[in-house]
């Protein structure tokens, strides 16, 4: 029995230190917590920011999960978060979809590359959208397929299964990623499409970017798709791709902000563009505009005015950060017409 | 000794033999996990890890603090909310209950317990998360309350029943009435077993993962109080392992470690305390 | 209710508690209300469980119907939303995972019943039902990092080289995938079979071995002739309700299945299980249609479970009934 009583002490004195933690954790009492969720994308420039932001705002957290942003879409839709992430600008039918009014606000420009494990390749591979195409629709099977081959003269290319690697949840990488493909494939547009998910010909899901990029780098001889970061931080070799103007461009901080050069000065005021195999020689083509989603009428005084603060130091101050991890800046037109429309937030 | 006397007895060697060999496997498993992670756990465990908040993604360092401040606040509620039910359930069950509803109730229990983890988040999703538009502690909490329901209801009435007759009959005797003699006699004679079996209830959600995906959901910093989404260990080792940063695989172990060591030594001392309770009990 | 109950028996005015126990002769009336209240909350919420997943799946289920359950569609692109792939993934790990469990678990289960010494099979059998409270997420994160490559350097393409001619051993090995989940819910699974096996072992009366034994069977033949079938329905419930364990089984499925929606006839092929679409999909589900069929997803989920558990326990009892004491 005394064992016991001891066994019950330890547990209640673990248990109220618990307590007592929970009770002394958050560092000021009225800190203020928003929610935002969404695309895995611009996942490590929003952390960042949302990390320095709260550096220099210490009674303000803004916690962003990286779901995905199909997640992001319908979870601002039921209301659970404050704010959504979506690389996907949504279409009328999701805006109509919406009880209230949403705005697209444009972070940063991303790239999304085709990033590979293939034990044995050091050199640097190169896309053609055919290939690419192919290769997610499960008709080129092998590494040294001719369409992979032609493109790559000199690079010894294994007769080895190509694992394909996409993603698992609603993604809005993957909709850049169909959303090129379903530009230079007819055959993809009609028998897959493009969204956020799709119903894949093949291949393995991997859940976030993040994800895809832990089964690329598990698994040789595998491709996959992520945001230009994710194979940078995880040191993935990734391929260069040809453009419309035909030029095989690797995904860069120019390159990507050549293809955003392109509708800079014709941006929509509701800022739903897609750049994807834009025109230019400089321009790589499969990059985006990731975008925060802000309902238009946020009812809590407080909130709305730190989610106003924060936009306004994203799109000044916040951008500096863009470049270390490699995502490009906007240009300078869309910046300054961003920043009319955040007045439009009530 | 015939040849076919001699097959029979190396049939019986081998096929035990073979069981034996099975059991070896089996038990093995366990000394192969806890090894692992006691290999890998061990050498990523540090002081921030229970200290620090996580750091952005990709940013090596930092720790999960505030999920094991989450996991707390997680199970605290989960008692809160599933023991008293589980517990007056159970008392029902072994004091009061008339057939058929009890028969009802078991069966009840039953297929409370055998609901899949993620439907239970499902539940918790739909009848807390949306109605209060936001995934909170709460939401999280009450989902692994509900799970806890089966096991406490089971222990409490398993262990109300080895209470002798004669206590009973003992109290009732000197004039007390039902509820006084099942308060004051019964109860205290039963509470170790039951605080024990409910001890290993809490053991067993505190890994549950499923159930917390899109409830409890995660949060990068601390989660005031409890209607805010929180960070949680289960959840966090599941995001940490599927994604590719080595820093981050070096915390999942680390969590691994933390989680299990407490699951198991709970399990540990608590079947410990109940199999001495019931070696006295029959003794 | 307990405390309350104790504080007001001693409450400092005697008389007037006496009245008032008096006017609680039958405080037990009292005492069984609020017991019966907590007792119909258990009810009430289970209720509100089926409840909540039928009327969230409505949407699902006039749409596509009994035809939800044989359309192989998975695509949220053009809303066709079906069943199959998912039902597919469940059953084949699960079965799988039964395939390697029950040898190995009932083999245990003997060992453990018939041949170990009374103290031996305790501990090991401690250690072993120890197995069954590791968290999934863990078992999860081992097999990403210890099973995965395993399957995918060595036993895949072992596999490949000596059974390649048959249809389940074919294909790139990709590590994760239905083999890689069926393995590992066989591990997550055996503490059950071997727990509740070797109790329904135990539960044969001896004088059935005894009486094997005098008529001169080796100890095999008496535990495999005679003992094993007296305890087969128990047995048969240990496997039905570590099944109903492998259907539901989330975390280490979701992480190592492959998450793709597709029929194979390889076990080298990735696939998908209903509760990994589940956690993988809900938050992120656009459209109500959608989140519906997820929802509907987890209903069949539910009843499936529901069945292999009811069947399970009626097996098991049916052995301690026919068991006529413990030895």
């Amino acid at each position: 029995m005394r064992k016991f009583l001891a066994c019950v002490t330890v547990l209640g004195a673990v248990l109220s230190l618990g307590v007592g933690t929970v009770a002394s954790a958050p560092p000021s009492p009225d800190a203020a917590l928003i929610n935002g969720a969404g695309a895995t994308f611009p996942y490590p420039i929003y952390s960042k920011w949302f990390d320095e932001y709260h550096k220099l705002h210490g009674d303000l957290q803004i916690n962003y999960q990286s779901i995905g942003s199909g997640g992001g879409i319908r979870q601002l839709q039921s209301g659970t978060v404050d704010f959504g992430a979506s690389d996907m600008p949504l279409n009328d039918q999701m805006l109509n979809d919406f009880k209230f009014k949403v705005l697209h606000f444009p972070t940063v420009l991303g790239a999304v590359v085709p990033t590979y494990n293939i034990p044995g390749v050091s050199q640097e591979l190169k896309f053609t959208p055919e290939a690419l195409a192919g290769i997610y629709q499960g008709k080129i099977t092998k590494w040294n397929d001719g369409a992979l081959t032609s493109a790559n003269p000199g690079v010894n290319l294994p007769g080895e299964d190509i694992v394909v690697v996409h993603r698992s949840d609603g993604s809005g990488t993957t909709f850049v990623w169909t959303d090129y493909l379903s530009k230079v494939s007819q055959d993809w547009a009609n028998k897959v499409g493009k969204n956020t998910s799709v119903n894949w010909p093949v291949g393995l899901g991997g859940k976030g970017n993040e994800g895809v990029a832990g089964l690329v780098k598990q698994t040789p001889n595998s491709i996959g798709y992520v945001e230009l970061i994710y194979a940078i931080q995880n040191k993935l070799p990734y391929g260069s791709v040809r453009n419309a103007a035909g030029v095989f461009v690797k995904a860069e901080l120019s390159s990507v902000t050549a293809a955003a050069g392109s509708v800079a000065k014709s941006m929509p005021a509701d800022f739903r563009v897609s750049i994807t195999n834009a025109p230019g020689k400089a321009a790589y083509p499969i990059c985006s505009f990731t975008y925060l989603l802000v309902p238009e009428s946020i009812p809590e005084a407080s909130k709305r005015d730190a989610i106003k603060e924060f936009l306004h130091w994203m799109l000044t101050d916040g951008q500096k950060d863009a470049e270390p991890l490699a995502y490009a800046r906007l240009p300078k037109e869309v910046v300054d017409k961003e920043l009319r429309a955040i007045s439009e937030i009530k | 000794m015939n040849y076919r006397t001699l097959w029979r007895k190396s049939v019986n060697a081998v096929m035990f033999s073979l069981t034996g060999l099975a059991t070896v496997l089996t038990v093995s498993v366990l000394f192969f996990i806890l090894g692992y992670l006691v290999w890998y756990g061990g050498r990523a465990i540090n002081w921030d890890f229970f200290t620090k908040l996580p750091k952005p993604v990709g940013e090596t360092g930092g720790g999960m603090a505030n999920a094991i401040v989450g996991s707390v606040k997680l199970l605290l509620l989960a008692t809160l909310t599933g023991v008293p039910i589980g517990f007056m359930g159970g008392v029902y069950l072994a004091e009061f209950g008339g057939k058929t509803f009890s028969f009802l109730l078991r069966y009840t229990t039953d297929l409370l317990n055998g609901v899949p983890s993620i439907v239970m988040g499902i539940f918790a999703y739909t009848m807390v998360v949306l109605p209060m538009k936001h995934f909170s502690t709460l939401a999280g909490g009450l989902a692994l309350g509900v799970m806890m329901i089966p096991i406490a209801v089971r222990s409490t009435e398993e262990f109300l029943r080895t209470v002798p007759v004669t206590l009973r009959e003992g109290a009732l005797a000197l004039g007390a009435c039902k509820w006084k003699a099942i308060t004051t006699v019964v109860i205290p004679a039963a509470i170790r077993g039951i605080l024990t079996g409910i001890i290993l209830d809490l053991a067993r959600v505190a890994g549950e993962t499923a159930p917390l995906l899109f409830t409890a959901f995660n949060n990068r910093f601390w989660s005031p109080g409890w209607n805010q989404p929180t960070a949680s260990l289960p959840v966090m080792i599941f995001t940490y392992a599927i994604a590719p940063y080595e820093d981050w695989h070096r915390q999942a172990w680390a969590a691994g470690l933390v989680l299990l060591g407490l699951v198991l030594l709970t399990n540990i001392t608590a079947r410990v305390v109940l199999a001495r309770k019931l070696s006295s009990a029959a003794g | 209710m307990a405390s309350t109950a104790v504080a007001v028996g001693g409450a400092p005015r005697p008389g007037r508690v006496r009245a008032f126990l008096l006017r609680l002769r039958s405080g037990d009336e009292i005492a069984h209300l609020i017991t019966l209240i907590f007792a119909s909350a258990i009810f009430l919420v289970t209720v509100l469980l089926v409840f909540e997943l039928y009327r969230n799946s409505a949407l699902a289920r006039e749409k596509f119907g009994w035809q939800f359950f044989y359309s192989r569609t998975w695509d949220p692109v053009f809303e066709q939303f079906g069943a199959l792939p998912f039902i597919f993934g469940t059953v084949v790990t699960s079965a799988v995972g039964l395939l390697m469990a029950v040898p190995l678990g009932v083999g245990a289960a003997i060992f453990l019943a018939e041949m170990a010494p009374a103290r031996v099979s305790d501990a090991l059998t401690f250690v072993i039902e120890l197995l069954a409270a590791v968290p999934s997420v863990i078992y999860g994160l081992l097999a990403i990092f210890t099973l995965v490559p395993l399957l995918r350097t060595t036993v895949q393409p072992f596999l490949k080289r000596t059974l390649g001619f048959l249809p389940l051993f074919q294909g790139p090995a990709y590590g994760v995938g239905l083999l890689a989940a069926g393995l590992i819910l066989a591990i997550m699974i055996v503490p059950f079979i071997v727990s509740i096996s070797r109790e329904v072992l135990l539960a044969v009366p001896v004088e059935q071995r005894e009486a094997a034994l005098a008529l001169g069977a080796t100890r095999w033949e008496s535990t495999w002739k005679v003992v094993v079938p007296y305890a087969r329905a128990g047995i048969l419930g240990s496997i039905f309700l570590a099944m109903a364990r492998a259907l539901g089984e989330t975390m280490a499925v979701t992480m190592v299945i492959g998450n793709d929606p597709k029929i194979s006839s390889s076990l080298f092929a990735p696939g998908y299980s209903i509760a990994a679409v589940i956690a993988n999909e809900f938050t992120e589900a656009t459209g109500d249609l959608y989140v519906h069929a997820l929802i509907e997803l987890g209903l069949v989920l539910f009843i499936l479970t529901i069945v292999l558990n009811g069947l399970a326990r009626l097996l098991i009892l049916a052995t301690h009934r026919k068991g006529t004491a413990h030895p």
